[in-house]
């Protein structure tokens, strides 16, 4: 009886999980299907499922009308540069907090939290002005300097919380012990924090390169053409040339397909970083 | 070398006098150990003293050198932390030899000094293991080793036993004896168990609320406590305390008498009570009686004492060593 109940109880359980994954999923599901559409069957009504004439010609074209690779390597350095250049700022950050805090470190961690908060176009006024100022709206490099500064500005936040909780969870009385057997700072660092602390850096690393490389706000507005991320490519389908959706739906698929896989391999890894500390 | 002289040392968290004023003198060679109850201030006494927190007044000297502004590993001091503190990441041979390579030793005399400490403490066949992979007492030998392969002034234990179970306990207990025998290396070891105090020390300190209420050797503790305080402490079970009117006769507002000082009897004596709880040990018998105008009294007979709770029993205090304090809890 108990095991009759149990079961229904998985049926019901798994079926409804499906369910919302699917729907989380369709989205991204039905702009893969309509890359592989003409620009007729995109708009087709009553929408065609499967049943279509499956074609590559969007991603000729998109690719023949604009340069993919660019925009890729472009939101490589972004991402990576400011996953990179947030860890350099925010690892001895996060060590401090973690390891002396003082009464008002956890005022500073919620303040720190609290700047994401505001919507980022308050901001963005300000920061324009800047990038005029310092010329980072000009030429390619300068530009990919801005982007690389901004996005790691906007996620640092995030990277000092994640690692805070993760050089938290190191126990304070192994660099103690470190000390005490004549380490240095900085052979503390190499030899015992860096080894202890390489998960929660890897995991905290791949969510800000997943974050940086989905940024569309701040590198829409502020990129120059030729340092601009898959995220401008994707939206130069959008309107100025009329609604192309099978073109459009190429350039998503595209775009979000380095950090999809990505993600698909590194799962694991993920969700202990986005869940680390909540158990336990 | 390896003495150890605190001067008027003290240390102050905020509005926390957690150490008012220390003085002390470790000998070279000594096996010291800082017992009381938790919160007393021993293990902060024993992180001054190996650096990792800075004094709020008063010196540390390390064989005659003022030691208390250098950094924890000038100091010479090797410390066995609680959790053990291993590196989860190296192997137990990467482990013992970390001091050796932070101190850029070459590495045959690294490997040497290892493969030594390792026969010292059976652990031969575990140094390609990582931490994770050995048991409680196996883990805290490997903790013992990288502190002994540094040949340091002095060790300094915290709390090193807590974390295991009794019956390792007793045999760790014996292992960091006999280590001392060998070594004759100054050793300060913190405890909150009295026991331990007891049976490995030459010399205890027993703290209360940041301060010392005294230092002997731990029979000198046993016979003659300063006060109510080390009375209470030391010693297991724990001393029996009767004032009024009995001990008025004996000329102090309390007298003190060990359960192995009160003699039982089923027949007669000084004292008459009813038995509460009797715990019958094989070895001893320990009765927990109500005694009829003194209070509660602990007792411990031989092991083969009939008593059972409800009974009446007799009680005769060994009149030799009875201890009295007075009014401030100071011993006469």
């Amino acid at each position: 009886m108990a095991r009759n109940v149990s079961t229904r109880r998985k049926v019901i359980v798994s079926v409804a999980a499906w369910a919302v994954a699917l729907l989380i999923f369709f989205p991204i599901l039905w702009t893969i299907l309509t890359s592989f559409k003409t620009e007729g069957e995109a708009v087709a009504s009553p929408p065609q499922f499967l049943f279509f004439h499956w074609t590559l010609e969007n991603y000729f074209e998109v690719q023949s009308r604009s340069n993919y690779f660019l925009h890729f390597a472009n939101s490589v350095i972004i991402a990576f540069g400011s996953t990179i250049l947030g860890l350099i700022v925010a690892v001895p950050a996060a060590w401090a907090m973690a390891f002396s805090p003082t009464k008002r470190t956890k005022d500073v961690l919620m303040w720190m939290l609290s700047t994401k908060m505001m919507p980022p176009v308050g901001a963005f006024i300000p920061i324009y002005l800047l990038f005029q100022g310092f010329g980072l709206l000009n030429s390619q490099f300068a530009s990919r300097v801005g982007m690389v500064v901004v996005l790691m500005l906007i996620n640092l936040p995030i990277i000092v919380w994640m690692l805070y909780t993760y050089f938290k969870e190191i126990p304070g009385e192994i660099l103690e012990a470190a000390r005490m057997d004549g380490a240095s700072l900085a052979k503390e660092i190499i030899y015992v924090l860096t080894p202890m602390a390489i998960p929660g850096l890897a995991s905290t690393m791949l969510l800000n390169i997943i974050l940086a490389w989905n940024e569309a706000f701040w590198t829409l507005n502020l990129s120059s053409v030729d340092a601009a991320p898959l995220s401008t490519f994707i939206a130069s389908y959008s309107s100025p040339e009329g609604l192309f959706y099978a073109k459009l739906s190429a350039a998503s698929t595209m775009a979000i397909a380095p950090i999809l896989i990505l993600g698909w391999f590194s799962q694991k890894q993920l969700v202990r970083g986005l869940t680390f500390g909540a158990v336990k | 070398m390896g003495s150890i002289v605190l001067k008027k040392v003290s240390k102050v968290f905020g509005e926390a006098k957690v150490i008012p004023s220390i003085d002390l003198e470790i000998n070279e060679g000594e096996f010291v150990v800082f017992v009381g109850p938790s919160g007393c201030g021993k293990s902060t006494l024993l992180r001054l003293i190996a650096g990792l927190e800075d004094v709020s007044g008063g010196q540390i000297l390390i064989d005659g050198r003022d030691g208390t502004n250098l950094a924890p590993a000038q100091r010479g001091l090797a410390m066995v932390f609680q959790s053990y503190a291993l590196y989860p990441h190296m192997s137990v041979r990467k482990n013992i030899a970390f001091p050796l390579k932070m101190a850029n030793m070459p590495q045959a005399d690294i490997d040497k000094k290892v493969a030594d400490a390792a026969r010292v403490l059976n652990l031969t066949d575990y140094l390609e293991r990582k931490p994770r992979q050995l048991s409680g007492g196996q883990r805290q030998r490997v903790a013992i080793g990288r502190a002994i392969v540094r040949q340091p002034k002095a060790f300094l234990f915290d709390e090193p036993l807590s974390n295991l179970d009794a019956a390792l306990r007793v045999n760790m207990r014996l292992e960091i004896s006999d280590l001392h025998h060998q070594l004759k290396t100054t050793m300060v070891y913190v405890t909150h168990d009295q026991v331990e105090a007891m049976t490995m020390a030459d010399k205890i300190v027993v703290l209360n609320r940041g301060n010392i209420e005294q230092v002997g050797s731990p029979l000198e503790l046993y016979k003659s406590p300063r006060n109510l305080f080390v009375a209470g402490f030391i010693g297991s079970p724990k001393m029996n305390f009767v004032t009024g009117a009995y001990a008025q006769n004996l000329g102090a507002d309390t007298i003190g008498v060990r359960p192995e000082h009160v003699l039982l009897s089923t027949t007669s004596g000084d004292w008459q009570g009813r038995v509460n709880h009797a715990e019958h040990l094989g070895s001893d018998t320990f009765l927990h009686i109500e005694a009829d105008g003194i209070g509660a009294i602990t007792a411990r007979g031989t092991g083969d004492f009939p008593a059972r709770a409800g009974d009446t029993v007799y009680m005769t205090p060994d009149k030799t060593r009875i201890h009295r304090f007075d009014g401030n809890g100071l011993a006469i």
